[in-house]
């Protein structure tokens, strides 16, 4: 059980920075979810908090300890690899035995930690098994099971469900939180899913090219994204963005045909014809035959319960709306909820408090 | 494995056939038929007649001390050529498959000994190790070593074996570079973080990773050094001094030859296809047993 | 495990130790491999450029000297005496080398295609077993059945020929084997498509079978060509008209047993010719080596 604190961390390869200084601290016991795209540097910070590189400026510690200068091995972690780099030529047992043996546990401690982690994962059948031998979830199971087994201060996961089909990706999310829950160990969770995320995260650093968008709970990142970048990751279908400009001294945003939206949620600052872009979710807009805006629909998709329909403004600005029931008109007038619309700085992207 | 879809005809496929099989036929099965009969005749003293003799050429080449030794040369020589060239390359590759600056050059370096001939590569360590132009053999000469491979035939034998396992070196490295780059990196990371440091990573990671191809490799060696290393002791020490770097395939030539011993000559070519067959047929139950990883 | 301040700094310190001990391992190789690898061919090259009584006084030189145009020069029209009583030119032994070595390879390709084609396309009685019967040779090499085969060759005339020297060496099992395994990878669309369009089987072979080898054969090539360069014993024993000689038997025939008659310039210059070629190709050609080498072993 230990906390991890993550200060300035900064890594270039060569001339790319690829990392601009990530700060972030997790308490003990708190499972922290880093999502991005592919190439925004998750999957490095993790490797800089295994050990794995070392960073080109900044400090990782564990415990308040500073363990930057030291190897993997004594930084007393463990890891989930996206391919499970299980030891192919050893058995389940011994892959799991392995970091025990090494670090000289008796041979019926050992032997009751394996059984004990595989009992908590029922894979105690297939101890006697290669890898190559278990199915793509076994796998799975094991690579948990050999971090486990070592009763480490803290779990790194590199995307490890994303070599598992759609239905087993669902349960070993929901397995590996409640482990995560039941043993209380302080968890570092790398994937470029965002449902992923949202699911297991008790927070989420939302990653951008290098940076960290945004820090915090699922709920906070997903009702007050940071910036476009993050209201636009996090949420499927993906939130709206709209033109306008501020109007009644910042208590209404003006689109550009014209219809004037009020922030019901309070005054922004800049006043008067500030440019700013406003974000609605799809979930958001509800139908509004009298003056709701007018959407052409393009494709209407059936959920069952309500209809993604997928449309344009008369300006040709693309918009999606989440519709309860089956919506089959060719045209609608959609109005936001009231209290839901977002408002982002035009130039800088970022969020504008009330 | 079977294709589903097959042209007919049938003269067509023996006309593909034909060139192959002929080669094969006059060049590979007659003589080694000629070989197994001529290793029961026993020739007169002139060659004008031969007899029958059933396995007596076999039974006296077992009695005669000279081909015994030749056989414990073969032994000593192939275990150190094969010892040598497969430890060095395994070290060079785990050396090369770090990311080293210049790696690319290193690779190259390590190469092209590969299209060296074994005669040449002898050639070569000759230019080093001669007793009186060799940069080494001069620089044993002024510390006091008494060297002459020419006289002295454990340092015969020490020259056969450095110029043999020299040349396969690059072989070796290439497999082993190939095998090492095969292994995933995040095993190697997952191991790291197990606790495993670097040695310990190596022999209970990487080595019992790399074994199939250690295996393979140990084979391929031993049929080199049994028998494409012959010119590498022709061109060297001509099986001497005395008949101290003597090996098996190298009495083969020296008593067909230059002896003329046909029966003698041909009952040991015997004993050598025994050998490439044994040695042919644990390559194979390898292949299969290869799978595994 | 990382309890203590003192603890983390005594395992960084192990840490950077280990760094340490691990690039010296690394540059050790590295130093290693450069001697043991570069130092016999600079040993050759720097050879060839000095004359016979700098070599023969034993004053190793390890830097180039002057005599590099007349040492090739004299090599490559009139060759190097050593212990034979008439001199071979190394532009003779060079050309019949890679005679050799282009028939062998190019033979070897030819013949196993087209066996590897009939195996695999052709449905015929006992194909099998001359499957068989060719794979089976790769236990007889020739180093073995020497003197039968030496008996064979006098029987047919073909001692001193190039046609001796070369034909024997032309069936290759490795070369069926590994064209077998890549036909097996062609779709059998493409047979099925050929056959909707009426071409033949030697059609089919022309137009979809050659242009998909075209990259096993280089790999092929590379492999075969140094086989064939590097022959000794074959023919060590096959030729004695020394217009045929090769130049790699040609070289250690330059090496007397005394000390005094060696004309080590012209030995190293020829050797420095020997080499050559083979270790172009390889160096030049390394991809579809590697691709060959690692391929013909499976």
């Amino acid at each position: 059980m230990a906390s991890l604190d993550i200060e300035g961390v900064t890594k270039s390869f060569g001339a790319t920075k690829v990392l601009h200084g990530i700060d972030l601290a997790i308490r003990d016991g708190e499972m922290v979810v880093i999502v991005g795209a592919s190439g925004c540097g998750k999957s490095t910070l993790l490797r800089i908090v295994a050990g794995l590189e070392s960073p080109t400026g900044g400090a990782v510690l564990i415990d308040g300890v500073n363990v930057t200068p030291l190897e993997p091995a004594d930084r007393d972690i463990a890891m989930v690899f996206q391919t499970y780099a299980l030891y192919p030529h050893m058995s389940v047992f011994d892959n799991m035995a392995y970091g025990l043996k090494i670090r000289g546990l008796p041979k019926d401690e050992i032997r009751r930690r394996v059984q004990e982690a595989a009992d908590l994962l029922s894979i105690g059948q297939l101890l006697d098994r290669k890898p190559r031998q278990l199915s793509g979830g076994q796998r799975q199971r094991v690579a948990m099971g050999r971090a486990i087994v070592r009763h480490p201060k803290l779990f790194l996961f590199d995307e490890p469900l994303s070599n598992l089909d759609a239905k087993l990706r669902v349960q070993m999310r929901a397995e590996i939180r409640r482990l995560q829950k039941r043993l209380s160990v302080t968890s570092l969770f790398v994937t470029h899913d965002q449902v992923e995320a949202m699911t297991l995260g008790d927070r989420l650093v939302v990653m951008h090219e290098g940076r960290a968008a945004q820090i915090g709970t699922p709920m906070e990142v997903w009702s007050k994204p940071a910036d476009t970048y993050v209201a636009s990751f996090i949420g499927s279908p993906a939130m709206n963005f709209l033109a306008a400009t501020l109007v009644e001294g910042g208590a209404a945003a003006r689109l550009a045909n014209g219809t004037v939206w009020p922030l019901t949620d309070g005054a922004r600052a800049g006043g008067e014809g500030r440019p700013v872009t406003i974000g609605i979710r799809p979930e958001h807009l509800m139908p509004d035959p009298a003056a709701g805006l007018l959407i052409a629909v393009e494709l209407a998709e059936p959920l069952g319960s309500e209809t993604v329909l997928h449309g344009r403004l008369a300006d040709g600005t693309t918009l999606t709306a989440r519709i309860a029931g089956v919506a089959t008109a060719e045209a609608i007038r959609v109005s936001p909820e009231p209290g839901t619309l977002h408002v982002f700085d035009a130039e800088t992207g970022k969020r504008v408090v009330p | 494995m079977r294709k589903k879809v097959i042209f007919r005809g049938v003269a067509l496929p023996y006309l593909l056939l034909l060139p192959q099989l002929l080669i094969t036929a006059v060049f590979f099965f007659w003589p080694a038929g000629m070989a197994v009969w001529q290793s029961t005749q026993r020739e007169d003293a002139f060659g004008l007649s031969s007899e029958f003799v059933a396995l007596e050429n076999f039974t006296d080449l077992f009695r005669d001390p000279i081909y015994l030794n030749a056989a414990w040369n073969t032994a000593v020589f192939s275990t150190a050529v094969a010892a040598l060239a497969l430890g060095a390359a395994l070290f060079l590759a785990v050396q090369a498959d770090k990311q080293i600056r210049a790696a690319g050059l290193y690779k190259t370096l390590l190469i092209w000994p590969y299209a060296v001939a074994p005669a040449l590569a002898a050639v070569l360590w000759l230019f080093i190790f001669h007793p009186s132009i060799g940069l080494v053999g001069r620089g044993f000469a002024a510390i006091g070593i008494n060297w002459d491979y020419r006289v002295n035939g454990g340092q015969a034998m020490t020259m056969v074996i450095i110029a043999a396992a020299w040349k396969q070196v690059s072989y070796n490295f290439i497999f082993f570079l190939a095998g090492l780059q095969s292994i995933p990196t995040s095993v190697l990371e997952a191991a790291a973080i197990d606790g495993a440091r670097p040695m310990r990573r190596f022999w209970t990671v990487i080595f019992p990773l790399l074994s199939p191809t250690a295996f393979f490799l140990l084979v391929v060696n031993l049929v080199y050094a049994f028998f494409d290393t012959f010119g590498v002791i022709h061109a060297l020490t001509r099986g001497g001094p005395g008949n101290a770097t003597e090996t098996l395939i190298y009495k083969v030539y020296v008593d067909g030859v230059q002896n003329l011993n046909f029966g003698s000559s041909a009952a040991q070519s015997v004993i050598l296809m025994v050998i490439v067959i044994g040695l042919t047929a644990i390559q194979f139950r390898f292949i299969e047993r290869r799978v595994h990883y | 495990m990382s309890g203590t301040a003192i603890d983390v700094e005594r395992l960084a310190a192990a840490a950077r130790r280990r760094k340490a001990r691990d690039r010296f391992f690394t540059y050790l190789a590295l130093t290693l491999g450069v001697i043991v690898f570069a130092l016999p061919i600079w040993i050759t090259l720097v050879g060839s450029t000095h004359d016979t009584d700098t070599i023969g006084r034993g004053d190793v030189p390890l830097l180039p000297g002057t005599e590099a145009l007349n040492n090739y020069a004299h090599a490559w029209a009139q060759g190097g005496g050593g212990r034979n009583t008439f001199a071979v030119p190394a532009s003779t032994m060079l050309w019949n080398s890679l005679i050799m070595a282009l028939v062998i390879a190019v033979g070897k390709i030819a013949i196993s295609l087209l066996s590897a084609f009939a195996v695999v396309f052709f449905s015929f009685p006992l194909r099998m077993f001359f499957f068989w019967m060719i794979f089976i040779t790769l236990m007889l090499p020739v180093e073995v059945r020497i003197i039968p085969t030496f008996q064979v060759m006098t029987d047919l005339s073909l001692i001193d020929t190039m046609t001796g020297l070369t034909l024997p060496l032309i069936a290759s099992a490795t070369a069926t084997l590994l064209f077998r395994q890549f036909f097996l990878t062609i779709p059998d669309e493409y047979v099925e498509a050929a056959k909707v369009d009426g071409a033949g089987p030697m059609r089919f072979f022309k137009d979809v079978v050659l242009p998909l080898s075209v990259t096993s054969m280089a790999a092929l090539f590379v492999i075969q060509f140094i086989y064939g360069w590097n022959q000794y014993l074959w023919p060590l024993l096959m030729v004695s008209d020394r217009d045929l000689e090769t130049v790699i038997v040609g070289l250690t025939k330059m090496i007397g047993i005394g000390d005094t008659q060696n004309e080590w310039n012209l030995i190293m210059t020829t050797a420095v010719f020997a080499l050559l070629p083979p270790v172009a190709v390889v160096v030049l050609m390394q991809r579809w080596f590697i691709k060959g080498l690692t391929e013909t072993e499976k």
